[in-house]
């Protein structure tokens, strides 16, 4: 039996409640869930890569967008300092365990994923989900468009 | 992140998330995602655990393949170990309290600045 899976919006909740913020964070939910299936092999598709970290230390102040990479010129490491991640129980030293980067390379090479797109996407966590809708979430899809990516694969921290 | 999911799947671009947060993956809904039970940090697998990587990432593809259904979520099978650190996460000791009144204070005033500035 596996053990039970953290409570993270609980624990949020109640870390903002503790920094005295009245207003509880509300998380996205939706009815609805958009859906598209693949139309072509995913051994013939061109997939691209969507991440939470950062190419450049972060700072709180600092404005928020889209930022991209090329995918051939990988940096060894992203930046995470901003985001909640469990800093006592693991570490980012390796950049494949949040940005598979390898990895994908691997399945390429084993024609498993036709390929990858050229460019790479470092998407800010919003505390705003307007601007995630309007602003983001637009810009990530103009960007795999002009990569003609036809599969995303997303990796949160 | 599921939000952007959500956008491309809309825009036609099917998307598989790979994380370990499944309360808020689930509750947002994303299309397909991939859960590793791991502290946050690690989502494709254990640091330097390329054959673990390789899985979770490939799991993942696989996933795009035969998901038939929107909220579609595939549990991985890797265990971190110990468990010490379900419980440490985010963990609000007493003794703490006043640290974190003061941190939320210190977010408070920043946003405020930062809300003059954008106002400005």
């Amino acid at each position: 039996m596996p053990a039970e899976a953290v409570a993270y919006m609980e624990r949020t909740r109640e870390y903002y409640e503790a920094q005295g913020f009245e207003k509880p964070y509300r998380w996205a939910q939706f009815d609805e869930v958009p859906f598209t299936l693949p139309d072509k092999p995913i051994a013939e598709s061109r997939l691209a890569l969507i991440t939470t970290a950062s190419l450049h230390q972060r700072h709180e102040t600092d404005p928020r967008r889209v930022m991209s990479g090329l995918i051939d010129q990988c940096p060894e490491r992203l930046y995470a300092n901003d985001l909640f991640w469990d800093r006592k129980a693991t570490h980012l030293e390796d950049i494949n365990s949040y940005f598979p980067i390898d990895r994908l390379k691997a399945l390429v090479e084993r024609a498993r994923i036709g390929e990858l797109a050229p460019r790479f996407h470092c998407v800010p966590t919003e505390y705003s989900q307007r601007r995630t809708l309007e602003k983001d979430a637009p810009e990530v899809l103009k960007r795999c468009r002009e990569d003609g990516a036809d599969l995303a694969l997303l990796v949160p921290l | 992140m599921c939000l952007v999911a959500h956008h491309l799947e809309e825009a036609g671009v099917p998307t598989v998330i790979l994380g370990s947060a499944l309360d808020i993956v689930e509750h947002c809904r994303a299309p397909r995602f991939v859960f590793t039970d791991f502290p946050l940090g690690n989502p494709c697998g254990r640091p330097y655990d390329a054959d673990m990587q390789l899985a979770i990432v490939a799991s993942g593809v696989a996933l795009l393949e035969s998901a038939e259904r929107p909220g579609t979520v595939v549990r991985t099978p890797y265990d971190w170990g110990s468990d010490t650190w379900r419980k440490e996460y985010m963990e609000l000791r007493p003794e703490d309290a006043e640290a974190m009144q003061s941190r939320g204070e210190a977010r408070r005033t920043m946003r405020a600045g930062m809300r003059e500035r954008r106002r400005g």
